[in-house]
């Protein structure tokens, strides 16, 4: 079975050692999924696999064989941006620039865990109807990217206000 | 008797830089760069200062802007480093023949097969120097530190040099190492040197603060931070024929050539390394082993090798910032004026660099003491290098003045900010020189004002909110321009009215290529998508270090020189029959896309006519930028007053930091949307410092115990609060662009601040970073 990268089949490694990480990155040229620590302490690997943001340090590419996964160079349609990748612009939440497709990628799936109920460690009312969108509920749930460059307030704003907007829709 | 010799030619030197640094200090103004305000200063509602989003922010956000381990070369080759275990001693058994015969395997390299290379030239003692030690690059079986790489791998594939790098199998002939701080000052500390001694007497401060009625004499720890940019240190690197190329992670592309030439042996001008895009640098990413042996290791295999460190090989290979151990004492009269400051203390570093962390730094400038001591000895362990990380002094330095000034508060019951008021300096109280621009007071009563100061109690423990107990603190930011020797830019303008600006700069995140396009734009006339900035490449001019804040001005310097000679050949091509016939350089700047005369705007013609009329493609020039005297004519720093508000929980201890604001004094601020960005960011790191972040060194060992993202904690999305950033964007009339750094400023400060509301929710001083839970409970 083949793994579905950005649309694309792409064939699982022979070596069974590969991580998804180093498959995008060294194999096929897909080096916006970066690096930070290779041992799932930083988020700045984080991909979509079927839609959920997943570590892909710590995803062997062969567990990814007949599942689709979507990178960050995957994300925006058509050459335009992700909304969310415009906002990351507009409200400079990135420095370096090298955390940052991790944090584009972990608020994708994170929005869409919200869509779902999924609750947070500091979501007070299970039971409740909907998610809070607090800004405490968005710093928790991306709370595993790690930013070096101080960029955290501009990220969560970004996020916000894409959070709100969809809301409003 | 060679002793002898060096001593007497230091003291030769030494009293030559001291009358030159005289004649500096007296020189008119009008001798000094700075001397007359750069124009720009003037233009008010131009690109200066506006909140431009980034040039390159479309490529970040897409994953598309290309970092040191992703450019794709044929037949690379994967490097992977097998570590020493022990801290000194040499190696007895060095078998690679397992790993030599694994899968892939392409090349073992030790010391043993390694080609001869000199040492790294120590950054600092000479010009263009990158290296963080000076020791032998896998030249010899001696270890220097636990940590060390004895053996370099490579192969076909990551995964099969990881492999093999564990089948490598070393033994150690085991010598005892110096690894106890404790043990190392028992055995006697020697003068710290870090640019010029670090000792300064001004009065007697023991007997004067022996005498004042109110003091303050306490010791303050910081312990060895890790830079942790989130980009691994990464090189991938090829020999060209005689070239060497390599697509570096650095800070340093000129100094990183330069020192490699000296390594291998081989002209300057046949190694090239760029650097388009750094992951984060904070003063780590210089020169270290790794480049050395990956480029060793690709001259050994005539192939291109790529090296990525693991998380682990960052903490063994580079080094980050040492401890240190401060005295403070303050002696203050009635009134809160100071008879005395003494600031001294002892930093580990080792035998083989030369980073004695200058904790005094921020206390050279800072408070109008009537007498003045400072002192930084340093013990030399058998450790990895430390280095320069963000701020290296203020950083640490600030923690032990700003808290102490905090104790000094609390025993005259006088208002922390007002007590810095009442101290407030004339003229620098070191160096006696007069401050180029310095609004200190603005940014404390803005911050104090903004921040709501007068709700704090001064006693403290008075605010509760159920479990929390919430105080608030209040400290000093400071950190010095620097503009270093070297800064150079080539402005090429062509004939469509575009021009380009290039210079061996560096985009770490500062906003590099965005600031510089807004600074040419609004020099030449030009509009923001007229010009195109490049950097990140030694081939380019300049020896432009993207550290001590320093790169704007230096780079803004060049600017200056090169719009000089641009606009002398646009005059000469223009000829007689231009409106601006006849013209000096001096008379015309540039606006509306052309140039004009000063004082005669309707004189004017423009680029695209001038180079059309010429029947010339581009004109292309090179300026220099002055040296920096203006730095020892003037006293020079960016400046903050940093508020912070904390809750403990008065069950757990648990800190949390839930207000922070920042209110700078930084001159001219060139770009509010990126500017605000570096400031936050410092502040970020520096609640780090004060809350979470140390590097854990067995001293048994020697080594780094938690050599993982994972067990060095740094500030994440739940740590960090909305911060507020102010500043006074007051024009420094002596600087490029008026502006002072802001890319180190924010760190400094902070661990004071968030100690100093600590104080006040809890009462408990703190005064050993970081503030854990532990010291709270």
């Amino acid at each position: 079975m083949a793994i579905t990268i950005n649309g694309s089949d792409v064939e699982a490694p022979g070596d069974a050692r590969v991580s998804l990480l180093d498959l995008v990155r060294d194999r096929l040229n897909l080096p916006g999924t970066k690096k930070g620590c290779n041992q799932g302490a930083c988020g700045a690997c984080t991909v979509l696999v079927d839609g959920e943001r997943v570590l892909s340090c710590m995803t062997l590419a062969v567990q990814c064989e007949g599942r689709s996964v979507t990178t960050i160079e995957g994300l925006a349609a058509g050459g335009a941006l992700h909304s969310l990748q415009q906002a990351f612009i507009d409200h400079d939440g990135f420095q370096c620039g090298y955390c940052t497709p991790g944090q584009i990628c972990s608020a994708v799936g994170m929005i869409a865990e919200i869509e779902r109920g999924v609750p947070s460690v500091i979501t007070a009312d299970l039971g409740g109807e909907g998610l809070s969108l607090s800004r405490e509920e968005i710093q928790e749930r991306m709370s595993g990217n790690l930013c070096r460059c101080g960029a955290h307030n501009g990220i969560i704003d970004a996020i916000s206000e894409i959070l709100v907007r969809e809301a409003a829709e | 008797m060679s002793n002898f010799v060096e001593n007497a030619k230091q003291a030769v030197q030494g009293a030559a830089q001291a009358a030159m640094q005289k004649a500096v200090e007296l020189a008119p103004d009008s001798w000094i760069p700075g001397g007359r305000p750069d124009p720009l200063i003037d233009r008010k509602h131009g690109l200066i200062g506006a909140q431009t989003s980034r040039v390159d922010g479309s490529l970040k956000v897409r994953g598309a802007a290309p970092f040191a381990a992703e450019f794709p070369l044929e037949g690379l080759l994967y490097a992977a480093v097998t570590f020493s275990t022990i801290a000194k001693g040499r190696i007895t058994t060095l078998d690679t023949a397992e790993a030599e015969a694994a899968p892939g395997v392409v090349l073992v390299m030790t010391h043993r097969n390694a080609p001869r290379m000199r040492p790294m030239p120590l950054f600092l003692t000479s010009q263009k120097a990158a290296g963080g030690d000076d020791l032998p690059v896998m030249q010899d079986d001696r270890i220097h530190w636990n940590g060390q790489p004895v053996a370099l791998v490579l192969a076909e594939t990551q995964e099969q040099a990881d492999h093999a790098a564990s089948l490598v199998r070393v033994a150690y002939e085991v010598e005892p190492a110096l690894l106890s701080f404790a043990e190392a000052k028992a055995k006697g500390t020697e003068p710290g040197i870090f640019m010029g001694p670090m000792k300064l007497e001004i009065g007697d401060p023991e007997a004067a603060l022996a005498a004042a009625p109110h003091k303050v004499d306490t010791v303050y720890r910081t312990p060895r931070h890790s830079h942790n940019a989130i980009e691994l240190h990464a090189a991938t690197v090829a020999w060209q024929g005689d070239t060497l190329r390599v697509h570096d992670a650095s800070q340093a592309v000129a100094h990183t050539a330069w020192s490699l030439a000296e390594i291998f042996g081989i002209d300057e001008s046949n190694v090239h390394v760029t650097s388009p895009f750094v992951g984060g640098g904070f003063g780590g990413k210089s020169l270290w082993h790794h480049q050395v042996l990956a480029a060793a290791a690709s001259k050994l295999t005539g192939r291109p090798v790529r090296i990525v460190l693991s998380r682990e090989g960052v903490y063994r290979l580079v080094g980050g910032r040492t401890l240190t151990e401060q005295r403070l004492a303050l002696g203050a009269r009635d009134d809160g004026t100071l008879d005395a400051i003494i600031h001294t203390g002892t930093v580990a570093m080792t035998p083989h660099n030369a980073m004695p962390e200058p904790f005094i730094l921020p206390t050279q400038s800072a408070y109008a003491a009537r007498s003045i001591k400072l002192d930084v000895e340093v013990v030399k362990l058998d450790m990895l290098a430390n280095t320069f990380m963000r701020a290296p002094g203020e950083s640490v330095g600030t923690f032990a003045l700003e808290s102490a000034m905090d104790e000094l508060a609390v025993e005259l019951g006088m208002d922390p900010v007002e007590l810095r008021i009442r101290n407030e300096p004339e003229k620098d109280p070191t160096s006696g020189l007069p401050f180029s621009s310095r609004h200190i007071v603005d940014a404390y009563r803005m911050g104090a004002e903004r921040f709501g100061w007068s709700a704090r109690s001064a006693t403290p423990g008075m605010r509760r909110e159920g479990e929390w107990l919430i105080g608030m603190g209040v400290a000093t930011a400071t950190y010095p321009y620097h503009r270093m020797p070297g800064g150079a830019a080539r402005l090429t303008l062509t004939r469509d009215g575009r021009v380009t600006v290039e210079a061996a700069a560096h985009e770490m995140g500062m906003g590099t290529a965005t600031a510089q396009s807004q600074i040419t734009a609004e020099r030449l006339g030009l509009s923001l998508d007229q010009v195109t900035v490049h950097y990140g490449d030694s081939a380019m001019p300049g020896m432009i270090l993207a550290g001590g804040s320093q790169q704007t001005a230096s780079i803004g310097a060049a600017v200056i020189a090169a719009q000089r000679e641009l606009v002398a050949e646009l005059l000469k091509l223009a000829g007689n029959d231009s409106p601006l016939a006849g013209l000096k350089p001096d008379e015309v700047g540039g606006m509306n896309g052309g140039l004009a005369k000063l004082d005669e705007p309707d004189r004017f013609e423009s680029y695209v006519s001038i180079l059309t009329r010429a029947n010339s493609d581009e004109v292309s020039v090179v300026g220099n930028a002055p040296m920096p005297l203006e730095t020892q004519h003037w006293s020079m720093h960016s400046y903050g007053a940093m508020f912070c508000e904390v809750r403990v929980n008065a069950i757990t201890g648990e800190p949390r930091v839930s207000r922070f604001l920042g209110s700078f004094d930084c001159g001219r601020i060139i770009n509010a949307k990126t500017a605000a960005s570096q400031f936050r960011g410092g502040i970020i790191m520096g609640l780090g410092l004060a809350l979470m972040e140390e590097t854990v060194f067995d001293e048994r060992s020697g080594r780094i115990m938690n050599p993982s993202m994972a067990e060095y904690h740094v500030p994440v999305h739940m740590d960090v609060p909305e911060i507020d950033v102010i500043w006074t964007d007051i024009a420094d009339p002596h600087t490029p662009m008026g502006a002072h750094g802001v890319g180190e400023i924010g760190i400094t400060g902070v661990g004071a601040a968030v100690a100093n509301a600590v104080y006040n929710a809890t009462g408990k001083r703190v005064r050993d970073l970081p503030i854990t839970l532990d010291k709270l409970m």
